[in-house]
């Protein structure tokens, strides 16, 4: 697909403009989709990613206005730009779906997951985890002689690093949130 | 303002109180109660049909002749799932259409229950919207809920599940303007890129109209501000499939349909021009062939309802988000108040390349010998009912092509034909559907015998009805469209593209007491016309036609508007590569 393949966020941070003229550069976005509340609601917008061939990365959904019958539902996705397009634009013709936010290019944002590590291990291994999980100011959740559960949150990229030292000290199982993101500043 | 009754009966008032006259549909256990109140009541009539497909399809035809909502009824599972081909239909098509289904009572909804289907599951991608019914008091809320989303924005097929149980029980009728909907599409174009637009219709030196169905669908005055709007601008205009009628074809400016099958001079001016003003049509693969060839050096404004449709596939200079009618009502005013300006001399340029383009006469062919040519069927059946009040239905194939070539449609809502889909069967009941709207037009289903069979399980409606629906079958014992792609494209190796065992349809037709022709004389063939138009009542006309004829002109797949065949000869080897993928 992509000449180069660098992900989303590379090009502000280069000296070089690296996109390729040909827009077949993939990006990484983040979707705020705000829907009724209404059975059936989640099956559309994942049934529309799946039916058009988009990228689902990452989806959390929830309710968060339960008298306005609101649910937020968190998609990070990646394409072309035509593509993040026409993801947004086929979002906003659901009949249910009141708002569509790109927080990519929204202005800043902030990004958060929450992760829980089953760690199993003894001696020094079980030493080092607590150590790194201080580090990355993970909670322990859950404790015996063999094992920790940490709970760890913060953005994909420090779970990810978070995972990548935990699996040679004992990893055993890893449960993710998915993103959950919301626009800086005052206004909604 | 809200009364107690029961859910059935819901459904009745609902309709009756959004204005439905007709429903098409077929009864089953799941739906006893809604047909137990339709029993009783004479505001709504309904048609009962001989398959669910046909009830949608009929309610298509209904819709797509009148521009207000079509309704059809039926039961669950297999009522439920015989309707998709027809909600897919009218998803593609953008036509209002309500679909209400018949469901298991709620307390066994997921229990594998006799004649349960998922329905709201299985029609989710092919509907605008759906609902599952749990609860009488929301029943009526729904109903005129879906009407509006049926009928605002970019229209489209919606459909209400009703569990049985929510039909027996009573609830709360709540009235049709009792809530506002919070779907509320917006339909006035951005001013500024209305003004754009303006601007560069001012300077163009090759500009076109690629008008869609979406003006159709805008509605009648939407065909009246593109009138105006070519009248007072001398550009020419073509249009798609879908849009015929929306400009008459017996206007100056009128280039014919473009596309696969599109003329020569329409397909070389889109792929000409400078200015591309697309009105309510959505770059479809029929129409664009291939796309990195697609018009190269035209910039193009984008007018859609529809902020998806807006560089889909082609990337637009100038898009506008709105309804038709409301940004054709700007653009005349803008256009108006900055005078009128055109640029004369590269339209007068533009407008003999044009005419040099015309001259080729695309679409002639000679009529010779004792065969019937289709081209030469539809030529008289345009020639001897142009002066009546009209109205076609096609199925799917090189009749359908052939149609959109040979008839001229002046109005709009005259054509309705299955574009986006290609639904073969969808003529027949479409055409019922139509006639119930206008009951004393001319309704004629343009058909292939292929297609046709698909659902001929119609003519015991049209009898029952006495609905005087002609069905012009241009028979070919082929599956035509696929027997010419085998031609070109698989070395004339017609893998089942010919019909065998094809009934006796004069037979047929009377089989069912309706009337039977069979033509296969070019000298018999005005008397069977006219005798077709002037039998009171449903009429199959079967008309013999020369069998391997192709349609021509023709966008191979793969290649761009302004390599067209245009005839029988040097089309070996004409698809190549990637083309040969591509349908």
């Amino acid at each position: 697909m992509s000449p180069l393949n660098i992900k989303k966020g590379s090009t502000s941070h280069s000296a070089y403009n690296l996109h390729s003229g040909y827009g077949d550069l993939i990006e990484r976005h983040t979707l705020a989709i705000l829907v009724e509340n209404e059975p059936g609601v989640l099956a559309r917008v994942i049934g529309l990613f799946a039916g058009r061939g988009y990228n689902i990365e990452s989806l959390t959904v929830a309710e968060t206005d339960h008298e306005g019958h609101r649910s937020r539902i968190t998609i990070v996705t990646s394409g072309t730009q035509q593509v993040i397009t026409q993801i947004k634009a086929q979002l906003g013709r659901i009949v249910p779906v009141h708002e569509v936010h790109d927080l990519t290019v929204e202005g800043p944002s902030v990004e958060r997951e929450l992760a829980l590590f089953k760690v199993a291990g003894k001696g020094d291994a079980r030493i080092e985890a607590v150590r790194l999980a201080d580090i990355f100011r993970a909670n322990v959740v859950d404790s015996t002689l063999e094992s920790f559960i940490f709970e760890v949150t913060g953005t994909s990229e420090k779970i990810d690093a978070f995972a990548e030292l935990m699996r040679p000290l004992g990893l055993v199982e890893v449960v993710r949130t998915g993103v959950a993101a919301l626009s800086r500043g005052a206004n909604s | 303002m809200s009364k107690a009754m029961t859910g059935a009966k819901m459904v009745v008032q609902a309709l009756v109180d959004q204005g439905v006259e007709v429903v098409f549909g077929y009864p089953g256990g799941a739906v006893l109660p809604i047909y137990d109140e339709i029993f009783q009541q004479n505001h709504i009539q309904h048609i009962l049909v001989r398959h669910e497909q046909a009830a949608v399809h009929a309610a298509e035809g209904y819709a797509r002749s009148t521009g207000k909502l079509g309704v059809a009824l039926v039961t669950s599972g297999p009522g439920a799932t015989n309707a998709v081909t027809g909600l897919t239909d009218a998803l593609m098509d953008s036509i209002p259409i309500l679909v209400l289904t018949g469901q298991v009572p709620t307390f066994m909804i997921g229990s594998d229950a006799f004649q349960e289907a998922d329905t709201v599951g299985i029609t989710r991608p092919c509907t605008k919207h759906n609902w599952l019914v749990k609860e009488t008091d929301d029943l009526a809320r729904v109903l005129h809920e879906a009407c509006h989303v049926a009928t605002s924005g970019r229209p489209g097929p919606v459909l209400i599940d009703i569990p049985k149980d929510v039909q027996f029980a009573t609830g709360k009728y709540t009235e049709k303007k009792a809530r506002k909907s919070y779907y509320q599409p917006q339909v006035k174009g951005d001013i500024t890129s209305i003004t754009e637009l303006a601007a560069a219709m001012e300077k163009a030196k090759r500009p076109i109209f690629y008008t869609g169905g979406g003006v159709i669908n805008s509605g009648t005055a939407a065909s009246q501000l593109l009138r105006e709007l070519v009248a007072t601008t001398n550009f020419p205009i073509t249009s798609t499939l879908m849009g015929l009628g929306a400009y008459p074809a017996s206007g100056d400016n009128w280039l014919g349909m473009l596309g696969m099958h599109g003329l020569y001079e329409a397909n070389m001016a889109m792929h000409g021009c400078d200015l591309m003003i697309n009105i309510g049509a959505r770059f479809d693969d029929r129409i664009t062939g291939v796309l990195d060839k697609f018009s190269p050096n035209s910039k193009k404004a984008h007018i859609d309802i529809d902020v998806s449709s807006i560089n889909k596939v082609v990337h637009v200079d100038i898009p506008i988000v709105g309804d038709v009618a409301h940004v054709l009502e700007d653009l005349l005013k803008v256009w108006k108040s900055r005078g009128r300006k055109t640029n004369a001399e590269g339209l007068s340029k533009w407008w003999s390349q044009i005419n040099e383009w015309r001259s080729v006469d695309c679409l002639k062919f000679k009529q010779e010998g004792k065969i019937i040519k289709p081209q030469y069927a539809l030529q008289r059946l345009q020639e001897l009912t142009k002066n009546h009040d009209r109205y076609i239905t096609t199925e799917v194939g090189q009749h359908q092509m052939w149609a959109a070539q040979y008839l001229d449609f002046e109005d709009p809502n005259r054509w309705m034909t299955s574009g986006g889909l290609g639904t073969m069967g969808y003529g027949f009941p479409a055409s019922m559907g139509v006639q119930m709207a206008h009951r004393d037009a001319l309704v004629i289903n343009v058909a292939g015998e292929a297609s046709w069979l698909m659902n001929m399980q119609e003519m015991g409606t049209v009898t029952q009805y006495k609905l005087p629906v002609k069905q012009f079958i241009l028979n070919n014992e082929r599956l035509g469209m696929v027997r010419q792609w085998q031609q070109l494209l698989h070395g004339e190796r017609y893998s089942s593209s010919w019909s065998e065992s094809l009934p006796d349809f004069v037979k047929l037709a009377e089989a069912f007491g309706a009337k039977g022709i069979r033509c296969d004389d070019p000298a018999d063939l005005d008397d069977a016309i006219m005798e077709m138009i002037n039998h009171d009542g449903p009429v199959v006309f079967d008309c013999l036609v020369e069998k391997h004829e192709n349609c021509y002109p023709m966008i191979p797949s793969g290649k761009p508007h302004n390599e067209m065949l245009m005839g029988d000869a040097s089309t070996e080897g004409a698809i190549t590569g990637s083309g040969q993928a591509l349908v």
